[in-house]
């Protein structure tokens, strides 16, 4: 395709396209709809594709992006072209322009039309073209944003015709933007270009830096030194940014790590015991939602949205259950001993990894993310990922939970008492050893609590705990044994520190470092951030 | 007193000749040929490996349904080394020492098998090793069914560049030797086709990495340089998946920048949800998709035995194929399953590979492969989207770095060396297990 055709082909399209919705003749549509049956290879489906567009038919943009998404299918007898989606051993068939239902037939008699990237490429610009004149405003903006991404000379004299009659001003903004990219790979004078920089510049985001860094390679002179100096003020605005995203992973991880705490650093700080299943009170957890999901697909599947919700209460009972089994069953009687406890829990969460391994495989397990866990949205350059968010906004739920707990109600008041003094408060009365298996049983099942939610972003394996198991200490040691507030600070201070070292050191190294600067830190204060204070307070 | 001893000695010299009589029936009935698996079944590689031991297991039974292998049945041991590397080590001279297996399929990532290189060096065993790998490496008693870097990752860049325009790349991959010293391979040859330093971006990342926020952001930003990127992965396991789960997440489009993967198959993205990963690339020598007879006749016996409709195949299960096909005819060609008749008989052997051509063992214990780049689809099956016209042969001493390039291997008598430095004339170039 030469540069030439490709300009006359977008001014025919675009001229048509802004013109007026035309409607060419459906049946000469069909005809080109049909050669995609017979197109060999990637170059001969590009043809037909730029075919269709250069009728400037808006209905030809269904097709085409059934053909991007890999949707179009020919049937192999008769090289009849459908829009398919396969379900089982059918496919279900629509009408490539309309979108008609057109029935239900075998899988085996229909090929998919292949595509590749580079299709896509060109099917995504053409569509953006071709909708450039469309009574959706949304479809307009997004076209817009599609002509930026894709500047091309000859779409000037169209984007004006567009600006000129566009209503919406967000939509004329992105046309305008638009109009300043392609102005910048065009003929035009000077001045033009220099405007359109400054346009390009005030957008500010990550493609216009691209777009403004390529033209500075090419260009020469005072435009040369106009975009360099764009491109150095935006570099400075996205680094900002990127310090701000940095601190928002920095608080996404602390988030995942106070989770994964937060249940040792009560049994840790209320029984002095070292529990090293707790990783695998967290794997149970995880095991648990998928359970749940396995359940929800079969049998209920309009409830897979609500997976988490139910699968909470469960884990942390299932949790809960096998905590207090362990406390009751083991640790009771390795009471004061704390270097047996930790080895019999060790054994302990070999045994438990094995048993998951036996009942359910020892590969990963698939669990789903819920629709509303999906995808990011953008504040300014900020691009925050759904499930992280929930992920952090969970974690201090529950830690605002258990902080009431434990502030507020009497079986916290218990806990507390039995942390400060643990022969004092037997001697008024409080039961020590249902003290001991109950906060067990809590702390496992807010461990249970945080399987639920890493199961959304890590894999579901036998081996879940064990990545968790060493962060956990790390943070209840840091913050302070048996405070919370202590482990919420703890947990995202290592959090942040821990993503900004990445950059510079890498994932493996920036871990090392952390650990290393613990190490120091412990040397200075041997009970941690928060430390509890009291006289009678057990070392 | 002497007659009672003599008795005595009678006595017992009957019982040893008649047990002996008894056993040697026995133990004629038992005579197979031990065929050992050494794949992790467990671990952060289990992901990928587990489906190899179920492919030997189906070699060996399609084999004894032929008859066996000179007239003995095959019996596999299988064992699992848990993605621990000391462990594969172990459970390599379990197999040859106690089990005295004839031959081991196995090994995946390139430490594991660093980790048994001495163990079969020390016991004389054969190791048919069938994933891809990063070369720099000939041993007298290992067979890389698997691609060496000029069978994948070469071609995979040449492809990035010359057909999809790629100017900037990020070498993501697991710390360990694999990606690292393909990367250095990478990086080396893409200096040499003019791409400048700064237009490369190297990340490791531990086994099992499950936060890719601030990579996946880096990957982003390095690609708004104005310049078409592309991310080469050479990440292993079951790290993958929260790795192409984020890049899903934050918007990134295989249109826009492709990744493409050295180490993800069919196998594992039979576990993922694969809408995000639509239209990145895999390269590899083999896909399911691949449409010919033998191809389809494998599929077709894979799933009998395995009794699963859904199971899929992949690269390094044709490997297994290949090197399983090889090592029958050697052994037939030389008669005996020992080591030594075997290293001598299997070089030239040449065996159909499932994509309709020939694979043959060279001299320098790689074969011949065709190499297929495809871009993946929403059912987790790869489309080809393009392949070399012939086959190509494997050159484990890379041209592109300076300590390799004047390295072959040539395991035939009487040059018998896996390091041969054709500069200086001698054996033993760079070390065989750096």
């Amino acid at each position: 395709m030469t540069t030439l055709f490709r300009r006359l082909l977008l001014t025919v399209l675009l001229a048509l396209a802004v013109a007026a919705p035309s409607r060419a003749d459906e049946a000469a549509l069909r005809t080109i709809i049909q050669k995609f049956a017979t197109a060999k290879g990637f170059p001969a489906t590009e043809a037909i594709v730029r075919e269709l567009a250069a009728t400037g038919d808006t209905s030809v943009e269904r097709p085409l992006a059934a053909l991007a998404e890999g949707n179009l299918y020919f049937r192999k007898p008769d090289g009849a072209v459908f829009i398919g989606a396969e379900a089982a051993q059918v496919v279900r068939l629509a009408d490539p322009l309309t979108g008609a239902a057109a029935g239900e037939e075998p899988k085996a008699a229909f090929t998919k039309v292949r595509v590749n990237n580079g299709l896509r490429r060109t099917i995504r610009d053409l569509i953006g073209t071709l909708t450039l004149g469309s009574d959706d405003p949304a479809v307009r903006l997004a076209a817009a944003g599609t002509m930026f991404g894709a500047p091309d000379p000859a779409a000037i004299s169209a984007l004006d015709a567009a600006i000129a009659g566009e209503t919406v001003s967000s939509v004329r903004a992105a046309l305008e933007q638009a109009r300043a990219a392609a102005v910048l790979q065009s003929d035009l004078p000077e001045a033009d270009k220099l405007a359109a920089i400054d346009l390009i510049a005030s957008r500010g985001d990550r493609l216009a830096l691209s777009l403004l860094t390529g033209y500075e390679a090419r260009a020469e002179g005072t435009l040369k030194d106009t975009a360099s100096a764009a491109v150095t003020r935006m570099n400075s605005t996205l680094a900002m940014w990127a310090v701000a995203q940095n601190v928002w992973y920095g608080l996404s991880l602390g988030s995942v790590l106070l989770l994964a705490a937060i249940g040792l650093a009560i049994t840790f700080g209320v029984m002095g015991v070292i529990n090293m299943a707790h990783g695998e009170m967290v794997m149970l957890g995880a095991y648990t939602t998928f359970v749940v999901q396995n359940v929800i697909r079969t049998s209920f599947p309009g409830l897979f949205d609500w997976s988490l919700a139910i699968a909470l209460p469960l884990a942390f009972l299932v949790a809960g259950a096998v905590g207090l089994a362990i406390e009751r069953g083991i640790i009771r009687f390795l009471y004061g001993r704390a270097l047996e406890t930790l080895l019999a829990t060790w054994g302990v969460s070999l045994i438990l990894q094995q048993a998951v391994r036996s009942i359910f495989g020892p590969t990963n397990r698939e669990v789903g993310n819920p629709s509303w866990m999906s995808g990011a949205f953008d504040v300014g350059e900020l691009s925050i990922t759904w499930n992280r968010l929930w992920i952090l906004v969970f974690s201090l739920a529950v830690f605002f939970l258990l902080l009431f707990v434990m502030k507020r109600t009497a079986w916290g008041l218990q806990m507390r008492a039995v942390t400060a003094n643990r022969r004092m408060a037997a001697s008024m009365g409080i039961r020590t050893p249902w003290v001991d298996a109950l906060t067990f049983a809590l702390g496992s099942g807010i461990a249970g609590i945080a399987g639920v939610a890493l199961s959304q972003i890590d894999n579901v394996s036998p081996n879940l705990g064990q990545g968790y198991i060493i962060d956990s200490f790390m943070v209840v040691v840091f913050g302070g044994v048996g405070n919370l507030w202590g482990t919420l600070v703890g947990a995202f201070s290592l959090g942040v520190v821990n993503k900004f070292l990445e950059p510079y050191a890498g994932a493996v190294l920036g871990k090392i470092l952390v650990l290393v600067l613990i190490i120091l830190f412990i040397q200075k204060r041997p009970r941690g951030l928060f430390a509890l204070k009291g006289r009678a307070v057990e070392a | 007193m002497r007659g009672l001893s003599a008795i005595k000695n009678a006595l017992s010299a009957g019982a040893i000749v008649a047990g002996m009589s008894l056993a040697s029936p026995a133990m004629a009935q038992e005579e197979t040929i031990k065929v050992g698996v050494l794949h992790s079944l467990s671990g952060t590689m289990a992901i990928s490996e587990t489906t190899l031991k179920d492919t030997m297991l189906f070699l060996i039974d399609e084999q004894n349904k032929k008859g066996g292998l000179l007239g003995k049945k095959l019996e596999a041991v299988v064992v699992d080394p848990a993605s621990d590397w000391p462990l594969f080590a172990e459970k390599a001279r379990e197999l040859l020492a106690v089990n005295k297996v004839a031959a081991v399929f196995g090994c995946w990532t390139s430490v594991s098998r660093k980790s048994v290189l001495p163990v079969f060096e020390e016991l004389n065993g054969l190791l048919f090793y069938p994933v891809q790998y990063e070369g720099e490496e000939s041993q007298r008693n290992v067979f890389y069914t698997g691609a060496a870097p000029n069978q994948q990752a070469i071609p995979a860049v040449d492809y990035l560049m010359n057909d999809e325009g790629v100017e900037r790349w990020v070498l993501a991959g697991t710390d360990y030797v694999y990606p690292q010293t393909t990367n250095k391979i990478l990086q080396a040859y893409l200096e040499s086709k003019g791409v400048a330093k700064e237009d490369i971006m190297i990340n490791y990342t531990p086994f099992g990495h499950s936060d890719w926020q601030t990579i996946v952001t880096d990957i982003k930003n390095f690609g708004s340089g104005g310049k078409k990127t592309a991310v080469v992965s050479t990440i292993n396991g079951d790290a993958n998946v929260p790795f192409y789960k984020e890049l899903g997440n934050q918007g990134i489009k295989a249109e826009d920048i492709p990744v493409v993967a050295f180490s993800v198959g069919e196998e594992e993205l039979a576990g993922l949800d694969t809408a995000p990963l639509v239209g990145h690339l895999t390269a590899w020598n083999y896909f399911q998709s691949v449409d010919t007879p033998e191809n389809a006749a494998f599929i077709d016996a894979w799933r009998a035995f395995i009794k699963n409709d859904k199971r899929v195949t992949n690269d390094p299960m044709e490997a297994h194929v290949i090197g399983f096909n090889m090592w029958v005819k050697a052994v037939e060609k030389a008669g005996t399953t020992d080591s030594d008749a075997v290293i001598d008989s299997i070089i030239g052997v040449a065996v159909p590979n499932l994509s309709g051509g020939f694979s043959a063992m060279m001299p320098n214990h790689h074969i011949t492969k065709p190499v297929l780049i495809g871009e993946i689809q929403a059912d987790g099956q790869m489309e080809t989207v393009w392949q070399t016209s012939g086959l190509v042969v494997g050159d484990e001493w890379s041209d592109y770095l300076p300590d390799s390039k004047d390295l072959i291997a040539d395991w035939r008598a009487p040059m018998s060396c896996g390091n041969f430095n054709v500069a200086t004339g001698k054996c033993g170039g760079k070390g065989t297990t750096n």
